[in-house]
Formats: C-alpha cells, sequence, structure tokens
C-alpha cells in the first residue's frame, strides 16, 4: 500500500539526523513503555500475534499522528487492530479517556468479537517449505510497477528496478496475504542488490543497496 | 477514532491509561505481563547484548568465523534469541567495506542483540535518506568514507535482520572482553559510526 510509511528515497521527509544518544533509554516517559506492552498485547489479543497485521494497522494510522510520535503510532495501531476485530468499539478509547479525566458520558458498548482467523504452520515467521527455489544466486530480476492496495513489503523505490540476487534467505510467510488473514502462503526469499545509479540514477552516490524480497514480487530479467 | 480526530487535550499519557483500563477490565491484558515486557526491555534486552556478541567475535577467530557464517546461531551460544532476532544475518565491516542497517517501511531492527530501536533509527529522516545517500547521512554523523570504501546498504524489508560487526580500532590489544564490550555503541552494530579507540593519554 502507498502510503506515509513507504518512505525510502522520499524527499519530502528529508531533514537534518536526530544526534546518536548512546545513553538514549528505550522508553522516553513511562507511558511509552506501557503503550509498547500493550500494543504487543492488544495484537495477541486481536490477531493472535500477526505481525504482518501488526505492520498493515501502522501502516493505516492516518500521516499526523504516524509521524507524530511513534509510540503514539502503536497506540493507533492497537486501536485499529482492536477495533477491526470487535474487540472495542470505534471510540471506545477516547470514551473512557474522558472518564478517567472526570466527565460524565456514555462509553459505547463492546460489539460483537470478530476476531479474524487463519490456518498456521506455526509460531513465527520462517517456515520450510518443499517447493523449488525458481532463482538462483546471479540471477537478474525486476519488480511489478504496480503497488497492492494492501500490505506489501516491496519499498516503492524498488518498483520495476533491476537487481542481482546475491543471497538466499529462508522461506517465511508472505506478509502481502499474511496481513490480511487470506493465507500464510509461505515462499522462498532473496537478497536482490541494486546499483545505486539503477535506484536513483547516474548523479547519485556511488553504493550498493539490499533488499529481502519475497519470490511471488519477482520476475526474471533475461 | 485516531489521535488527529481526538480532542487535542486527551494527550498520549491519558490514551495509553485509558487502552490500559479498558483492556485490563476485559482480561486482555494483566499488569504482570505488561510489566514483564517493559522490565526485560528496560534492563535484560539491549545494545550491551550485541557488543558482547563484537567483543567475543575480536577475540575469538573462530567464534568470528561462526558468527559470519551462521549468525543466529552464534548469537544464541551466548544466550541471546527472541522475538526479532528468528534469522540474524552479520555484516562484517572491513576498511574497504562498510555496511549501514536500515527498514525503510517501519522500524525493523534486531531486538535481541540491539533491544528496542533508538529515536534517530525510527526518525524519518534516517529512513528516507539513509537508502538514497548513505555517505551524506554517514558524513553528517561524522562517519567520513573515502571514495575508495565501498558501501553497502541493506534495507530490513523481511523478517532477516542484519547486525554489523564493526571493525576493533588500533590500540585495544591488551583490552579484556568487558572492556572492549564497552567501546562497542548500537551505532556502531547499525553500521553509522565506527567504534571510537581508547582515549589516548599523552606520555
Amino acid at each position: 500500500m502507498d502510503g506515509v510509511h513507504d518512505m525510502g528515497g522520499s524527499s519530502k521527509h528529508f531533514g537534518p539526523l536526530k544526534a546518536l544518544d548512546r545513553s538514549e533509554k528505550p522508553f522516553a516517559e513511562p507511558w511509552e513503555g506501557r503503550a509498547f506492552a500493550l500494543t504487543l498485547l492488544a495484537n495477541r489479543a486481536a490477531t493472535a500475534s500477526n505481525l504482518p497485521a501488526f505492520r498493515h494497522a501502522l501502516e493505516r494510522v492516518p500521516e499526523k499522528e504516524y509521524l507524530a510520535n511513534y509510540y503514539g503510532r502503536w497506540l493507533g495501531s492497537a486501536e485499529i487492530l482492536l477495533v477491526d476485530s470487535g474487540l472495542l468499539a470505534a471510540g471506545a478509547v477516547e470514551a473512557r479517556a474522558k472518564t478517567l479525566r472526570g466527565e460524565k458520558g456514555e462509553e459505547p458498548a463492546d460489539p460483537e468479537p470478530h476476531k479474524p482467523t487463519m490456518e498456521s504452520g506455526g509460531g513465527g515467521n520462517l517456515r520450510t517449505i518443499d517447493a523449488p527455489r525458481a532463482f538462483a544466486v546471479g540471477d537478474r530480476v525486476t519488480t511489478s510497477a504496480t503497488g497492492p492496495t494492501g500490505h506489501t513489503r516491496l519499498p516503492g523505490y524498488a518498483r520495476t528496478k533491476v537487481g542481482t540476487i546475491t543471497a538466499l534467505r529462508p522461506a517465511q510467510i508472505f506478509p502481502d496475504t499474511t496481513a490480511h488473514f487470506v493465507a500464510e502462503n509461505p515462499q522462498h526469499v532473496y537478497s536482490v542488490t541494486y546499483d545505486a545509479h539503477d535506484l536513483w540514477g547516474a548523479g547519485s552516490e556511488p553504493f550498493n543497496l539490499t533488499l529481502d524480497l519475497y519470490e511471488s514480487y519477482l520476475e526474471r530479467v533475461q | 477514532m485516531t489521535q488527529a480526530e481526538m480532542e487535542p487535550d486527551i494527550d498520549l499519557a491519558l490514551r495509553t491509561e485509558a487502552l490500559e483500563s479498558l483492556l485490563l477490565e476485559r482480561g486482555l491484558a494483566d499488569t504482570k505481563t505488561i510489566e514483564t515486557f517493559i522490565g526485560i526491555y528496560e534492563t535484560q534486552v539491549g545494545p550491551m547484548n550485541g557488543a558482547k556478541v563484537v567483543a567475543r567475535a575480536w577475540t575469538d577467530a573462530d567464534y568470528k568465523a561462526k558468527l559470519l557464517q551462521d549468525g543466529t546461531a552464534a548469537i544464541a551460544e551466548l544466550g541471546f534469541k527472541g522475538p526479532q532476532g528468528e534469522h540474524m544475518v552479520v555484516l562484517e565491516n572491513t576498511p574497504a567495506l562498510h555496511h549501514v542497517v536500515v527498514c525503510t517501511l517501519c522500524s525493523c531492527y534486531p531486538w535481541p542483540v540491539l533491544g528496542l530501536p533508538p529515536s534517530w533509527y525510527k526518525d524519518s529522516a534516517y529512513r528516507s535518506r539513509v537508502v538514497k545517500e548513505p555517505r551524506a547521512v554517514l558524513a553528517e554523523w561524522g562517519t567520513a568514507l573515502g571514495d575508495d570504501v565501498e558501501v553497502k546498504v541493506v534495507d530490513s524489508s523481511s523478517e532477516v535482520r542484519y547486525f554489523v560487526l564493526p571493525e576493533r580500532p588500533a590500540g585495544t590489544e591488551s583490552m579484556s572482553l568487558e572492556e572492549l564490550a564497552a567501546l562497542v555503541t548500537r551505532d556502531n552494530m547499525v553500521g553509522v559510526t565506527r567504534v571510537a579507540g581508547p582515549a589516548v593519554t599523552a606520555p
């Protein structure tokens, strides 16, 4: 899905880097640690800890909120997951916040839970599959110009670019279908390496860039 | 309902408190688990783990070879495994080759060895720029790379997690494992800086 999250190479996000602070703590404020833990638990309750579904919820947090605060983004994703699965009503968190600060008002009733389900090949995201690999190290590959409307792990900046397979990675569940509870559809994964000039044009800094791409993203280039 | 649509005076701390009370009363969370999750990442899992891996690799050639060949197993040997570390690949930086790691689509990061990602790694400027102008990004943080140094950027787009084995600085030959580990920072292990050598005292 196109959106604010797909920011690789996007000049509208260019700006000064944050300072490297060796003493930075994992959570700047106590609420951040609680938001971290609560989001993990919300995703456990709503999706049986479907990681692509969590990422897709983060991607659906509105742009302003997405950019404002990292753990605020997590809170937004937790609410999306809980509302999507019918564990909380839309607006329930805001209503509770008002109750907590002493306002009188109605809190919405819980909906009927309708947690999405999907057959799973086990815990984690790696899988062992029998299908032979379609590609080998050294193969030249490209990707489709069309971005999917749902979740994907193919960054926009790599679409239609030509790269070379440089390593074979373990088979993994396919995020594009898992995020939507269609199927895990596990498949082979490849490290694909691009010359910066093929990504960004002749004037680019010299370097190369590697992405780990799922087999069904790839097409062979002769 | 999103934060942007909420009344502006409902801040993130209050919103967190509201979510917590809703999950607690529905039995979807419990205080002990919440505090356990927080405690793990505040005290047990962080860049001090990765620094131990680096120090061991600098002082034990067999371990280093194993680390580069099967990162997941070699890191697990030191007791580090868990979420966001299912399949670890270790990238060795040398005087001629410099790796730097990012996740442009979210903020994937190798939790078992580095803990939760720092602000600069999650920030839009780093995520957008480092895949397009890595040399400029590194230079902005004081890491000057000559034209003779090859730069490789890795964008973490699958469940493989990358960890950089930085170069061992000169002047550390007599240091213990603990002293070596104390030199290594998380930014060294993401590849945005090199390890600073020990402070040199004038004779």
